[in-house]
């Protein structure tokens, strides 16, 4: 077991957990932070996508050792222009059911927005791709992440 | 316990702190308002029956009995609620039912009785009747599945609403010494026009609470509902947003262990012999141990296997020990299985006039025989993993003779009897919370793994324990949506006019009795009108575990069906809704969702191509499940690469009377995803007894890029008269065989085989 520093959602937190161990599970299993949720466990599809200096990567592949110095944002730190511009679209949509694949949604999302203010519909699709949802939101994800590139470009 | 009459009931006593504590003292046999053990209250609460309280705080709790997974019950129920107090939706909260069985889903089981929608004869009015007094006794058969929880409460919690409205009416009006019937209410008060007077509900909930139950309640009128009907948000999107929703696997009691489980990879077997001593020398681990396998809850068949879970001070340190546990199997008898030759068996061996019969008109077989001409072809489709997003996973303590569960589960009566078998205590002595659900399709009825979480608790020594299933663990140990074979015959007099029809399909009854048998459902009670028919299926087991899966039935039988009937209407040289329309002349509310869909998809105008300059072309079904008609019209184009892409369906809808259209649009777009997900790539195969299938990889639901874009169009008006019917399983068999009609419009080709490939 070893003492790793990390920086999440502006803090900074002192974790025991081998090198080795999936950034999903230090935040889930040491951090308490379980709004990044366990899908797959091979970045397959999305439920535990998280924020390593702004860009969206899959936690349940990314070993602690490889975090580094990058900042750590997950769900319950996700805030912002874009941030506050989803969670007012996702809502106005009603996109939600289950929920259980939105935390990912919305950090893919996220990031997306960030780095592409106003996605075209094929934008869109490659950001989104590698995040699935059993309950078939992603006619209203869609609408939703239009709506929000809207708003928040205002 | 004394009988009391009705009207002397006891509602209640005001504590010490203004807490109110609340019992009834009998049950009367007719309602479902009063529960037979009093409604915990307290913290300023008052119980105005077995359903509400009100707070001082103005706040309106609704007993809730159902699972929230996704299908937006819990705004559902809610709205229903504060439509007959009056209440906003603001006001409302919800605090999970207990067992009484005022709180069973008697909707859900009176449907799975085997009669015909329409059908009001004695013997239906009979079983209902013998069912359903033995559903106001056994407490713990609540549950959530068969579409069918807008359905159950529809009295009972308008009912409830209506009664605690008229006891504040009741209080506000002996206070202010004026006659009830001069006071209204409105957003959570009670007015008396004539003096100007209001009072917030919150300020009469107490004096409420001492007023007589009334004896009868007044629903209000369609004309007047105000809530009911109108699009309202989901009352649980903010915890969604924001990581604070509570699933199961994100419970977190002090002191929290973690479990990691192997389960044997052959389907039932179970561990020969392991070895854990290099597991058991690792950091953070407590306990290696061996679980044997769970069978099935009613709704399936078959066991799960056994399996070698290490309990450990966090996930991955359970994870990466259990990799480490040396595990010899025992493969048990299913080693050899495989489906590809069960599916073929099945096909070979199927008798098209064995089975039971739901439907038989009794001339199908002369009617064939002196028939101007004949189809007959063979229909199948695979095994179906449910894949819920959330892996299963349960949370169990188990200390000083009693237990605490908090467990994402569709059927908490099941759930807690299980795990206090599995403990041998008293079901009692189960405390069970239901978390969301991240996702249940039929998989979440079922308590193989709170069996585990609850063996693995009594060797913690005290401390929860969370067993959470890998996602490979999850896939190839599921309760598979069965494999069916279906045998379609259909006979036309020399004019071209159907006049036999008969589908036999075979395959696992979920382990029902023969009585009880709902394999035909969808088929032996369509709405068309044919001058013979016989529906029967003949029930084959294997050794794969099988289960509910949205739809049930429904999932293949309105694949058989609606492809059989579009064959039908190409072989009498028909247009395929035209046809249709034909069987169902007499059904005014299905002939209303057909031309409905057929004029909103333009159906019969020529469809432009593609931007690419791919063609296009139409497909249509209709099916009728869970009390509502669905139909369909998907749009589909082929790629070079010889795949099936679905751009768009427009879907119909008459659900009785809408009670949220934002909610039955939304199933009707999740239903959808699902059945096209299905329809296009899922399959479940078994090779020497082991599900090969494992991840997301190889069991692909539908990406964002290939989703259609989904029109939904609610019938309003011809439903008006009509109760809500089910929303959450009816748009999922429509969609399967409208693309495949649609593949045959374009191609030619006709696929009689899920998932859809072409040749």
């Amino acid at each position: 077991m070893t003492t790793t520093t990390l920086k999440i959602n502006g803090q900074t937190a002192t974790v025991s957990a081998e090198p080795d161990t999936p950034l999903l599970w230090v935040l889930r299993g040491e951090m308490k932070l379980v709004g990044t949720k366990f899908g797959c466990g091979k970045a397959l599809c999305g439920a535990c996508t998280v924020h390593l200096d702004g860009q969206a990567v899959r936690s349940c592949v990314t070993p602690l050792e490889a975090v580094g110095g990058r900042e750590v944002t997950t769900i319950e730190g996700l805030k912002g222009r874009e941030a506050d511009a989803l969670r007012a679209a996702w809502t106005e949509v009603d996109v939600v059911q289950c929920g259980y694949c939105q935390s990912g949604q919305l950090m893919s999302a996220c990031a997306l927005l960030k780095a592409t203010p106003k996605p075209s519909d094929d934008q869109v699709s490659d950001a989104m791709r590698g995040n699935i949802c059993r309950c078939g939101t992603y006619p209203r994800i869609r609408a939703a992440i239009h709506l929000a590139a809207e708003t928040a470009g205002r | 316990m004394p009988q009391l009459k009705r009207r002397h009931f006891v509602l209640g006593t005001l504590g010490a702190a203004g807490a109110l504590v609340v019992g009834w003292a009998a049950t009367p046999a007719a309602s479902r308002l009063v529960p037979g053990a009093p409604l915990p209250a307290g913290n300023g609460q008052v119980a105005l029956n077995g359903w509400v309280k009100v707070g001082s705080d103005d706040t309106v709790t609704l007993v809730m009995t159902q699972s929230e997974m996704g299908q937006g019950t819990h705004t559902g129920l809610a709205m229903l609620l504060a439509e007959e107090m009056d209440a906003s939706m603001s006001q409302v909260r919800l605090e999970q039912a207990g067992f009484d069985a005022i709180y069973n889903n008697q909707a859900m089981i009176l449907d799975a009785l085997p009669f015909r929608p329409g059908d009001e004869g004695f013997g239906k009015r009979a079983a209902h009747q013998v069912v359903g007094k033995l559903l106001r006794t056994i407490p713990g058969l609540s549950g959530t599945g068969g579409s069918s929880s807008v359905t159950d409460q529809w009295g009972p919690v308008r009912e409830a609403g209506a009664s605690a409205r008229l006891m504040l009416v009741g209080a506000a009006a002996a206070q202010w010494q004026v006659p009830a019937s001069e006071c209204r209410t409105e957003a959570g008060r009670v007015l008396h026009p004539a003096s100007n007077r209001s009072a917030r509900f919150g300020e009469l909930a107490a004096k409420a609470a001492q007023q007589p139950l009334p004896t009868a309640v007044k629903l209000k009128a369609q004309a007047d509902f105000r809530v009911i009907g109108q699009p309202q948000r989901r009352i649980d999107n903010a915890g969604k947003l924001n990581g604070t929703a509570t699933y199961g696997i994100d419970v977190l009691p002090p002191g929290l262990l973690y479990a990691s489980i192997a389960m044997c990879p052959t389907l039932a077997g179970r561990v020969a012999r392991f070895d854990a001593k290099a597991a058991e020398a690792l950091p953070g681990v407590r306990k290696v141990m061996a679980l044997e396998p769970v069978a099935a809850s009613l709704v399936g068949t078959g066991s799960t296997a056994g399996g070698v879970a290490v309990i450990a001070d966090t996930p991955y340190h359970a994870m990466r020990a259990l990799k480490k546990v040396d595990i010899e199997w025992d493969h048990g008898p299913a080693a050899s299985l495989s489906s590809a030759e069960m599916i073929d068996r099945l096909a070979r061996t199927l008798d098209a006039d064995a089975g039971n019969a739901r439907l038989d008109t009794g001339g199908v077989a002369a009617a064939l025989k002196s028939a101007a001409r004949t189809i007959e072809v063979e229909y199948r489709v695979p095994f179906l993993a449910h894949a819920t997003m959330e892996p299963m996973n349960c949370t169990v303590q188990f200390k000083d003779g009693a237990a605490t569960v908090w467990a994402p589960t569709q059927a908490p009566g099941f759930a807690r009897a299980a795990v206090a078998k599995a403990l041998g205590i008293d079901a009692e002595r189960v405390t069970l919370h239901v978390t969301y659900l991240g996702g249940g399709f039929g998989r979440r009825y079922f308590i193989d793994f709170l069996v585990q979480a609850a063996q693995l608790a009594r060797e913690a020594g005290g401390a929860p324990v969370q067993l959470i299933w890998s996602r490979e663990e999850d896939m190839t140990h599921d309760f598979y949506r069965p494999a069916y074979v279906a045998l379609c015959k259909a006979g036309f007099d020399a004019a071209g006019a159907l006049v036999a029809w008969q589908t036999t399909s075979a395959g696992s009854s979920l382990g029902a009795p023969s009585f009880m048998d709902n394999s035909t459902d969808g088929a032996w009670n369509t709405a068309y009108d044919f001058p013979q028919a016989r529906v029967a299926h003949v029930p084959v087991e294997s050794a794969v575990t099988t289960g509910i899966w949205r739809s049930v039935a429904h999932s293949q039988n309105g694949f058989f069906v609606e492809s059989f009937i579009d064959e039908c209407a190409v072989a009498a040289g028909k247009d395929p809704v035209a046809f249709r329309a034909g069987l169902l002349a007499k059904d005014a509310r299905h002939l209303a969702v057909l031309k409905r869909v057929a004029e909103l998809s333009k159906w019969g105008e020529p469809l432009a191509d593609g931007p690419d300059g791919t063609k296009r072309a139409r497909g249509v079904a209709i099916h009728r499940a869970f009390g509502s008609i669905v139909a369909q019209v998907a749009e589909v184009s082929v790629t070079p690469e010889r795949q099936i892409r679905v751009h768009r369906v427009v879907c119909v809808i008459d659900c009785g009377l809408p009670v949220n259209p934002n909610l039955i649009r939304q199933q009707m777009e999740g239903g959808i995803v699902f059945g096209l997900s299905a329809a296009l790539r899922g399959e479940i195969t078994v090779a020497r007894g082991q599900v090969q299938q494992s991840n997301f990889h190889d069991y692909t639901p539908l990406r964002i890029d290939e989703c259609p874009a989904i029109e939904v169009d609610i019938l309003a008006g011809t439903g008006a008269e009509v109760p809500p019917g089910g929303v959450g399983e009816p748009g999922t068999p429509p969609i399967a065989p409208a693309v495949a009609n649609a593949v045959f419009a374009l191609t030619g080709q006709r696929l009689r085989s899920l998932p859809l490939r072409l040749a």
